[in-house]
């Protein structure tokens, strides 16, 4: 630890600020309310809808449908139909009556970032309770119309009728037929009992699979404007540490002059290529010679990376600090305790991003695929210098990045080429500019210690953690001159929570430490990346969970489930261990001596909110040290699950990203830059290697949803990790798994044994 | 100079360099939805096509490369799926399209312009492959939202409308 150790916060503070966390996970009762949060731009209120209007969020039409105006960005996380779901039930319509609307600003409410698994937690309650006013409103035009009281009547697909008097009825649309509600959206009309739902719950089939499996669905991709250029970047490959940034010497403009209609764009050390052909701008991008300054930084491995930051003179701050972990400790009687490493990982959307921007004078039009329109037009104003509300974002889907990804880089970029070429300019990035300039999850650095009692209770969990924040500011306004390089200074998520180093168990001592590295000099840039940080923090606490239930000689389930916080974490548990079929024993008890030898793990973990559990059965390859996730498990309680069938693809996908980033992926670097380019020397998962998933949804319709789009990753990470010690006994102390690191762990063992 | 090709059972002549990779052509000069952009270096099968019926990688093949052949994007799958199972009338979509989506397989969907090409190829030589032969064929097929599982079922479930009939 550093010599300066600065808890941020009293401790008085601390406690009240970990307490609060606890306590919400222990399902406070404000945790039923229907909480949809603060808008993120509800006090920007310039050119756009003012979502105190009920108006703003939903239409009514003379056919008796109604269309839903929401904020949330399809991702392929099937939230354009989820929402919907929502609507319909709480308007009593049937999901053939409801439609979305395409987002865009001044248009669209500003729902701020369609992120961390807010989409449903928070979006979905706006929504519904917009849904139950617009509802409220509909009933008291009805009883006008009907002569009954409100109480007296019933709605079914939209048609309201007097109970006992079916004739006497009227629809939605004769009410209201497209004319304005003109009412304020209160949000607090009743909402629908859970018990009464038909439709969220359900496993509807999704609004967008059909188009886009005919290959008719409209991505960012498609779109093309009259009069455009195509755009490409012109970036050194692969970008150096983040506060240096990449200086241009010289370009050569002459070097491209042999193509036909293509020209250099420049500001600053901004560089690109437009052409009026798209493989003229490609050829022109790769052709231009330019002379690149950057300093040879950093680290020369992984290994001196993680040292590097464990050198540094860091801010450490306590996330927790309770009981007395230091008697604890002393008085324990299996202790496990280890130091664990975790890379750089990259968003790397299969898709590199693409905008469209179309800059005049004093407007702009982009199409972008970033999670908020309202940001975008934020940045893109920052970047040309236009007002707010002379820009308008329109947003159109690519490939999810699950993260702060290149998408807000590539819009201002394309804004920025805009103005400079005087056209409509279409940015497509290249594969080496998505893997090369993404801002990456940073590199983690974990010593965790955990301690039991004879009987294997749990009496000491100590984390402490190392990793810089994320970064802000992105590349095109920090070449252009219009942002300085900084850190993000946030708390959340830019380091341990207690909710992937603990929560899961019930912990008289804990104690969790944030050594926060400076990281801009030497550093990459960093961004959240799905389940950010958790991957890292689970790797680390899940396998040292595993090692103390190891040392004390109980199954890792069976010490889980000893040790387990509350009812939540135990339904996920248990729901993952039935549905593979766990056989207690204890780990690295059933080894084989065979080439290829197969392994089971367990763990728990999440992200911020919900609960998540993973089996993993892999085989490793002793030889060539290939690791393999032939089956995986993931169970996930988001509370009230509005879509099942979505949230089991997703529980079903994240196992497979969860076996990519625990074998696989790892973003690598000489001094001067990033090295990993593509998808050979960034190596993803392919279907080869894919487990066999089961997705195990528990439902607790009780509950407000709180998220499905990421919270098994982290418990299916570390189930593999653990899984890797129940085939050989070894354990890993750094991911990801590849054969080299695997085949020195073996042998390391094997020597350590035979010294 | 128009170079010749056939796409989709049409012909056409195109005028670009002969060194412009087919995948610009199609997106650009054709306005075809299917083959897309994914890395530019036949590593991830975004761009993939059939020409003459073999999976292809349209971002690295020159338009010289396929003058005078036949291509086939997922625009035109489903008839070239009743071309090759001599069907009277071109459904609306080819069995593995239909498949994906009783699966609900895909989540962005990205990818399964090239998946649901390579998946086509692979049923149309064998209708009812194993895991193995399945997870063979599909391996240069990258998808980031981890869907293989649910795109393994779908592939299973289209060979099988296939060998039953005419889906």
């Amino acid at each position: 630890m550093s010599d300066n150790f600065v808890p941020e916060l009293p401790r008085r503070q601390f406690l009240k600020a970990g307490g609060a966390l606890v306590v919400g996970f222990a399902m406070a009762p404000s945790a039923f309310a229907q909480n949809p949060g603060q808008l993120t731009g509800a006090t920007e209120g310039r050119s756009q809808p003012n979502p105190g209007d009920l108006d703003s969020w939903i239409a009514i039409h003379s056919d008796n449908t109604a269309t839903i105006i929401h904020g949330h960005h399809e991702l392929g996380q099937g939230i354009s139909t989820t929402l919907l779901q929502i609507a319909a039930d709480e308007l009593d319509l049937d999901m053939s009556q409801v439609s979305g609307m395409p987002l865009e600003t001044g248009k669209s409410p500003n729902q701020g970032l369609t992120a961390a698994s807010a989409g449903i937690a928070r979006g979905g309650v706006r929504v519904r309770l917009a849904a139950a006013d617009a509802k409220h409103a509909l009933l008291g035009l009805a009883a006008t119309r009907l002569g009954a009281p409100i109480e007296q009547l019933t709605v079914s697909r939209g048609v309201v009728s007097v109970v006992g008097n079916p004739s006497k009825s009227v629809t939605y649309g004769e009410l209201l037929g497209d004319k304005k509600f003109n009412v304020p959206f209160t949000g607090r009309s009743p909402i629908k009992d859970y018990r009464k739902h038909t439709i969220v719950g359900t496993a509807v089939p999704r609004r967008d699979v059909p188009a886009k499996a005919a290959g008719k669905y409209v991505y960012l991709q498609h779109l093309r404007v009259p009069g455009m250029l195509h755009g490409r970047l012109v970036r050194p490959r692969g970008q150096g540490s983040f506060l240096h940034g990449a200086k241009v010497v010289t370009v050569d403009a002459s070097s491209i002059a042999n193509i036909p209609g293509a020209r250099v764009v420049r500001r600053g050390d901004f560089l690109g290529v437009v052409a009026p052909k798209e493989w003229d701008a490609v050829k022109a991008a790769q052709q231009l010679k330019v002379a690149w300054d950057m300093p040879a930084i950093l680290p020369e491995s992984q290994e001196a990376l993680h040292d590097r930051m464990r050198a540094a003179k860091t801010v450490d701050r306590f996330v927790l600090d309770r009981g007395d972990c230091t008697a604890a400790f002393a008085r324990a009687v299996h202790v496990a305790s280890g130091r664990y490493d975790a890379p750089y990982q990259l968003h790397g959307p299969f898709a590199p991003n693409c905008a469209i921007a179309d800059v005049k004078s004093d407007s702009a039009l982009i199409y972008s695929s970033r999670q908020t329109i309202y940001g975008t037009r934020q940045v893109v104003s920052g970047v040309t210098g236009l007002p707010l509300d002379k820009v308008v974002v329109r947003f159109y889907e690519t490939s999810p990045s699950y993260g702060r990804g290149m998408q807000e880089d590539c819009a201002m970029a394309a804004a920025v080429m805009s103005q400079e070429a005087g056209a409509p300019v279409r940015l497509q990035l290249m594969r080496w500019d998505e893997h090369g300039w993404d801002h990456y999850q940073q590199a983690h650095t974990a010593d965790v210690k955990i301690a039991c009692d004879d009987k294997g209770k749990i009496v000491a969990y100590e984390y402490h953690g190392w990793q810089h924040n994320f970064t802000a500011g992105d590349t095109t306004e920090i070449l252009i001159g219009t942002r300085k390089p900084a850190e993000g200074d946030g708390i959340r998520a830019q380091g341990p929570t207690l909710f992937n180093t603990g929560d899961q168990y019930t912990i008289p001592n804990w104690r969790i430490v944030n050594h926060r590295v400076p990281g801009m000099d030497g550093y990459f840039k960093a961004a959240p990346l799905r389940s950010p940080m958790d991957i890292a923090l689970s790797f680390a606490g899940e396998q040292t969970m595993d090692e103390v239930a190891y040392k004390a000689n109980i199954d890792p389930y069976q010490f889980r489930k000893q040790n387990i916080n509350g009812e939540r974490w135990l339904g996920v548990l248990e729901a993952v261990a039935k549905a593979s079929n766990w056989k207690s024993r204890r780990a690295a008890s059933n080894r084989q001596t065979g080439r290829v030898r197969t392994g089971r793990g367990i763990a728990l973990g999440t992200h911020l909110s919900s609960y998540g559990a993973a089996v993993a059965d892999i085989e490793v390859d002793t030889e060539t040290g290939v690791v393999v996730a032939k089956r995986m498990f993931g169970a996930i309680d988001p509370g009230q699950v509005i879509n099942p069938g979505i949230v089991e693809r997703q529980i079903e996908g994240q196992m497979c990203v969860a076996a990519s980033r625990m074998l696989k992926e790892e973003v690598t670097f000489s001094k001067t830059n990033v090295t990993s380019l593509d998808w050979a020397t960034y190596q993803p998962l392919r279907f080869g290697e894919a487990p066999e998933a089961t997705g195990v949804v528990v439902n607790r319709p009780n509950i407000p949803s709180s998220g499905a789009g990421e919270e098994a990753l982290a418990a299916g990470a570390a189930a593999i990790a653990n899984a890797f010690f129940d085939a050989t006994g070894v354990r890993m102390h750094i991911f990801p798994l590849t054969p080299a690191r695997v085949l020195a762990a073996l042998r390391g063992a094997q020597k350590s044994q035979t010294a | 100079m128009a170079i010749k090709l056939t796409v989709n059972q049409q012909a056409q002549e195109v005028d670009a360099p002969p060194d412009t990779p087919l995948l610009y052509v199609l997106m650009n000069d054709l306005a075809l939805q299917g083959p897309r952009f994914g890395c530019g270096l036949a590593q991830c099968g975004a761009c993939s096509v059939l020409v003459d019926g073999v999976e292809t990688r349209s971002c690295v093949t020159p338009l010289s490369r396929v003058e005078g052949k036949s291509i086939t994007t997922l625009d035109g799958l489903p008839a070239w799926y009743a071309q090759q199972q001599k069907l009277a009338s071109v459904p609306e979509l080819h069995p593995i399209q239909r498949a994906v989506i009783d699966e609900q397989a895909l989540q962005c969907g990205y990818c399964y312009n090239g998946q649901m090409i390579k998946a086509a190829e692979l049923l149309s030589k064998n209708p009812k492959p194993t895991d193995a032969e399945i997870r063979t064929a599909m391996n240069g097929h990258i998808c980031r939202c981890g869907t293989y599982p649910r795109l393994m079922k779908a592939i299973k479930r289209a060979g099988l409308a296939m060998a039953g009939g005419t889906r």
